[in-house]
């Protein structure tokens, strides 16, 4: 009874510029077009508390043909009871609490090849129950039936490793490859002004390492190489008047590696700034990594201050640029996201990303030519 | 909301006759203890809000969402809020749970990072939405928010009004001070001067369309509020009130904001 169903989603078009050349004569020049779509149709039944949620996802690249690809966000079907919340399918979550990177989500695949900020995730397929209760908190437990390859920008594309990638070469320490089955653990509660997550997984991790080959065709490649973990991830923030504190930290460690890393710091929002309705957020946070080879991380040691403004006009206009700081070389990442609404159905969003005096033995070293702006205007309905 | 049985004998004859060697300000409060007894009970409440924003040029722009509130008896209420329109917007949803004179609890959920955000909310006074309306204006409304001052009776539009000064309680409410005409059939507000923390006339909120739900609660069909420093103006349109449908606390909570529809 009372079958409540709704159609919406959006179609994006979107440019990207670079204005220095490639290193590598293979990628693209200057302009990348692309269009995505992402409709979303859901379904509820039994007073809302089961629905149906399908959301699939494609995008057209004019340049680089790993961008182009289709996934399935969402495929989920969901059953909620006082005590309980009972999920099976395709998902998207997060889990986390800083914003210069998210550690602690490990759930979902990033979806590389749409953004540089790792936001971007693929669908991930699980069983989720959600144990509830009002006393200690929420424990979410999932078994997470099949694993998703990260995606990769292409031999003909910008924002790549100097060898390409060969994601169909990829090699897994588990012989059941990608149809091991992974599963996690997550408690989530409030206690006052402090929120706070504890999580465990074990499974194939989710960053592959990149390893030399060469390739069917004779042509040298880097092979992903997927290794079985054991990641411990604890988020915790703090509201303490118009500050928040936030720390996520994890330890992983698996046969090749063994290591902790964590991101610390605040946001402290100025409400109402020269008698206007805009608040301006200032953020700082410290990014840890104790591996030593720098090849596997780049924020051993780095510093990430970020501006937030928020205008809280009718078009929801919003600003958010920052920058990463190498404490122990000279590179630096900046970034910038503006967005506003125009009219009622669209939406305009730039990014722009500057990479500066990047190290020989930075992982971003191979991208330090590709500075880019992007504009995407898109369309809701 | 806090029950108060202090003045419950006082109350019956409260709009009959004036009360001997009673302040202004306990006249005040008083009534604001009365308008708060007679709309205890409600239990949960469901409607939907059409939100109208215009600048100062007449441009208008609007937003739908959908309003869940759970009753919280010795305490501020908890409220969800889902919107619906702006498309772009869509999916994103507010849970906030509410305190008179303590910063609220605020989560914010983001549907494309699939990100619930707890928020920092000590400061009330920014507008909800990018409306004219702040988050203090919309939320519910305990008698220890304020202290208050009775100035007069008066007819509004042909109906008698008690005219109420309060002054919130709340350190970092936007506020100095506001004029409330409490209406003294339905014992809600009909009209709300706001004054800024300089003590200037900032926003007008004028009320409309009154009904009554289950014999006691009433409701209006409209809020007008006029930035008188801006020019700009938001009306909330509202329908569809629903009371008692049986909502609890686990309608309320963080894993509720995720699937928020």
């Amino acid at each position: 009874m009372g079958l409540a169903s709704e159609f919406s989603g959006y179609v994006a078009m979107e440019w990207r510029g670079f204005n220095q050349a490639p290193l590598d004569d293979r990628q693209f020049e200057h302009n990348q077009f692309s269009l995505s779509v992402q409709p979303e149709f859901y379904t509820s039944w039994d007073n809302d508390r089961q629905s149906f949620t399908f959301v699939p996802y494609a995008r057209i690249d004019q340049q680089d043909s790993e961008r182009t690809h289709f996934d399935i966000r969402e495929l989920t079907w969901m059953k909620v009871a006082e005590k309980w919340e009972l999920r099976l399918g395709i998902r998207k979550l997060f889990w986390g609490v800083t914003e210069s990177q998210h550690l602690v989500d490990i759930i979902n695949q990033t979806d590389a090849v749409e953004n540089t900020d790792g936001e971007d995730k693929l669908g991930q397929p699980m069983v989720n129950l959600a144990l509830i209760d009002s006393d200690w908190g929420t424990l979410d437990l999932f078994i997470l039936t099949g694993f998703r390859e990260r995606t990769f920008a292409g031999v003909d594309g910008r924002l790549r490793t100097p060898l390409p990638v060969d994601t169909d070469a990829a090699q897994y320490e588990s012989s059941r490859e990608e149809k091991h089955i992974d599963w996690a653990a997550r408690w989530q509660q409030t206690l006052g002004d402090w929120e706070v997550g504890l999580s465990y997984f074990q499974g194939t991790g989710r960053d592959p390492l990149l390893l030399p080959k060469t390739n069917a065709a004779g042509k040298p490649v880097l092979i992903p190489y997927y290794e079985q973990i054991r990641q411990t991830g604890l988020d915790v923030q703090w509201i303490y008047e118009d500050w928040l504190w936030k720390l996520e930290a994890i330890h992983r460690d698996s046969d090749r590696q063994n290591f902790l890393a964590a991101t610390g710091g605040f946001e402290y929002t100025f409400v109402g700034i020269m008698d206007s309705s805009w608040d301006l957020g200032l953020i700082g946070e410290y990014l840890y990594d104790d591996r030593d080879d720098e090849a596997l991380t780049a924020f051993q040691n780095d510093l990430f201050a970020g501006l937030r403004l928020t205008l809280n006009d009718a078009q929801s206009s919003e600003l958010l640029m920052g920058v990463i700081q190498d404490l122990d070389h000279n590179g630096r990442l900046f970034s910038l996201e503006a967005s506003r609404r125009l009219g009622e159905s669209w939406k305009l969003t730039v990014e722009a990303r500057l990479f500066s005096d990047i190290a020989q033995s930075d992982p971003f070293y191979s991208v330090r030519d590709d500075d880019h702006i992007q504009v995407e205007l898109a369309w809701y309905f | 909301m806090k029950k108060q049985y202090l003045f419950g004998l006082l109350l019956s004859l409260l709009s009959a006759a004036p009360v001997f060697a009673q302040t202004p300000e306990e006249r005040g409060l008083e009534i604001a203890q009365e308008a708060d007894k007679r709309d205890m009970g409600w239990q949960d409440m469901k409607s939907n809000m059409l939100m109208i924003l215009r600048n100062r040029h007449g441009q208008e722009s609007k937003r739908e969402i959908r309003l869940r509130s759970l009753e919280i008896l010795d305490d501020g209420d908890k409220s969800l809020s889902i919107f619906d329109h702006p498309r772009d917007v869509k999916g994103t949803a507010f849970l906030s749970f509410t305190h008179a004179t303590t910063p609220d609890d605020q989560w914010l959920y983001l549907p494309a990072l699939k990100r619930v955000k707890r928020i920092s909310s000590k400061n009330k006074s920014g507008p909800f939405m990018g409306s004219e309306f702040a988050f203090e204006d919309l939320t519910s409304q305990e008698v220890e928010r304020y202290t208050y001052k009775w100035l007069r009776d008066e007819d509004l539009d042909g109906r008698a009004m008690f005219v109420v000064e309060r002054y919130p309680e709340y350190a970092h409410s936007g506020y100095k001070r506001q004029i409330v005409w409490v209406d003294q059939e339905y014992w809600q507000p009909q009209k709300i001067e706001f004054y800024d923390r300089k003590n200037s006339l900032l926003k007008t909120l004028v009320y409309e369309g009154y009904q009554q739900y289950l014999d006691q609660y009433w409701r209006p069909a409209k809020m007008h509020m006029d930035n008188h420093q801006t020019g700009k103006s938001t009306t909330l349109e509202w329908n569809d009130y629903e009371f008692k449908t049986g909502l609890t606390d686990r309608d309320f909570d963080k894993n509720s904001l995720k699937r928020a529809r």
